[in-house]
């Protein structure tokens, strides 16, 4: 063999491990979006928007906080009520929702639930009730009151191994090209953060506001609505409330905001 | 929206004699405008609140009609002026007849 044959050989050799490997999978906790340059979704919103968000009487997610509270305390027909078995709220609550979403183990099988689902299931198994529907008024006023008891904390997510394929799943969905649109989530939330589209300034795509009051809602919503309208932005197939590709979301997201407050009930455009 | 309409009051620990001090109220309410449709294109009747009524002590002090120009969820804010301690009280009806209210005591010193 000739050494021009040796070389191309040597050449289309690393060509193809070099394509069969995407860059962003060669470390699972490589990051595309640095953590200095993390901002919430607050930071480019009007001043008005900031000021109701930061006014807890005049923020309307507070109606959905007292609501929560309620709710906590008040027990189905012979059933306990939340409180009943967890105590207060504010006191146990605490950081709870930096952990969710997170491998619960329902029945035989282990599944991957946001704070939702863990509410949800907590209402079927233990208090042997129907499970709320998402996007109902008692499921959001609960998961509101569970998510603001840790408003102000910090986001920081440690991965386990059983967490890594859920992890490693969401990621490539995150960066895969997906509807009639053909974008990823990346190419609006990083590559053109902060740059504008019609009115709105785009922003990096945090969940550290939720379930948040969006003005366009007229409605408190969950993280998973907002991810759903996005998934119909671009004109893809939408993915259901409480499917592993959400909740997989979920879990991406709470680590690659590592560093952000938590800011449960935010006020969003 | 579910049924449940509720609210929020906010005014001082404590006012002044004679002085302006503010209240502040938020009500949950969807404030239907009665322009949209559901998703089976029938038409979501309108469901406003009517007519927002407060009192001091017993008197009135402001009243609004809000239409379907207000958002969901709305807040209001106005001044009172009080010479004693008394109780604000807020009521409001809506188009269905659904009523509410929210109450809050203050205290005037001297």
């Amino acid at each position: 063999m000739s050494l021009h044959a040796l070389l191309l050989k040597w050449l289309l050799g690393w060509l193809l491990v070099w394509i069969a490997v995407p860059s962003h999978a060669q470390d699972l906790f490589s990051r595309t979006l640095p953590l200095p340059e993390i901002r919430s979704g607050i930071a480019s919103s009007s001043i008005d928007l900031q000021k109701m968000q930061a006014d807890d009487f005049g923020n309307p997610g507070m109606l959905w906080i007292e609501r929560g509270a309620k709710l906590w305390s008040a027990a189905p027909a012979g059933q306990k009520s939340c409180a009943g078995c967890h105590g207060d709220a504010a006191q146990v609550m605490k950081g709870v929702a930096l952990r969710y979403p997170a491998l619960v183990r329902d029945g035989a099988t282990e599944k991957l639930l946001n704070l939702e689902g863990r509410i949800n299931l907590c209402r079927t198994t233990q208090q042997r009730q129907a499970a709320f529907a998402f996007e109902s008024e008692e499921l959001l006023a609960l998961t509101a009151l569970v998510a603001h008891q840790s408003r102000g904390q910090r986001l920081t997510r440690e991965m386990d191994e059983a967490l890594k394929p859920h992890f490693s799943r969401a990621k490539n969905l995150y960066f895969t090209r997906v509807g009639q649109l053909n974008l990823a989530c990346n190419h609006c939330h990083e590559i053109n953060a902060g740059k504008r589209l019609l009115q709105e300034t785009i922003s990096q795509g945090h969940g550290n506001g939720y379930p948040a009051y969006r003005l366009e809602w007229q409605n408190l919503g969950s993280l998973q609505r907002r991810l759903r309208a996005c998934f119909s932005g671009v004109r893809a197939g939408i993915p259901a409330f409480g499917s592993e590709e959400l909740n997989g979301l979920e879990l991406f997201l709470q680590w690659r905001g590592e560093g952000l407050s938590v800011e449960t009930p935010a006020v969003r455009r | 929206m579910s049924d449940i309409v509720d609210g929020r009051i906010q005014v001082p620990a404590s006012v002044k004699a004679g002085e302006a001090f503010p209240v502040r109220i938020v009500i949950r309410h969807p404030m239907e405008s009665g322009l949209r449709f559901d998703n089976d294109g029938k038409a979501i009747p309108q469901n406003t609140i009517r007519r927002f009524t407060a009192r001091y002590g017993g008197k009135e002090v402001f009243t609004a009609q809000l239409g379907s120009g207000v958002g969901a969820n709305p807040y209001l804010q106005f001044f009172v002026r009080a010479n004693q301690s008394g109780e604000v009280v807020c009521d409001w009806v809506d188009d269905r007849g659904v009523t509410g209210v929210v109450k809050a005591m203050v205290a005037v010193t001297a």
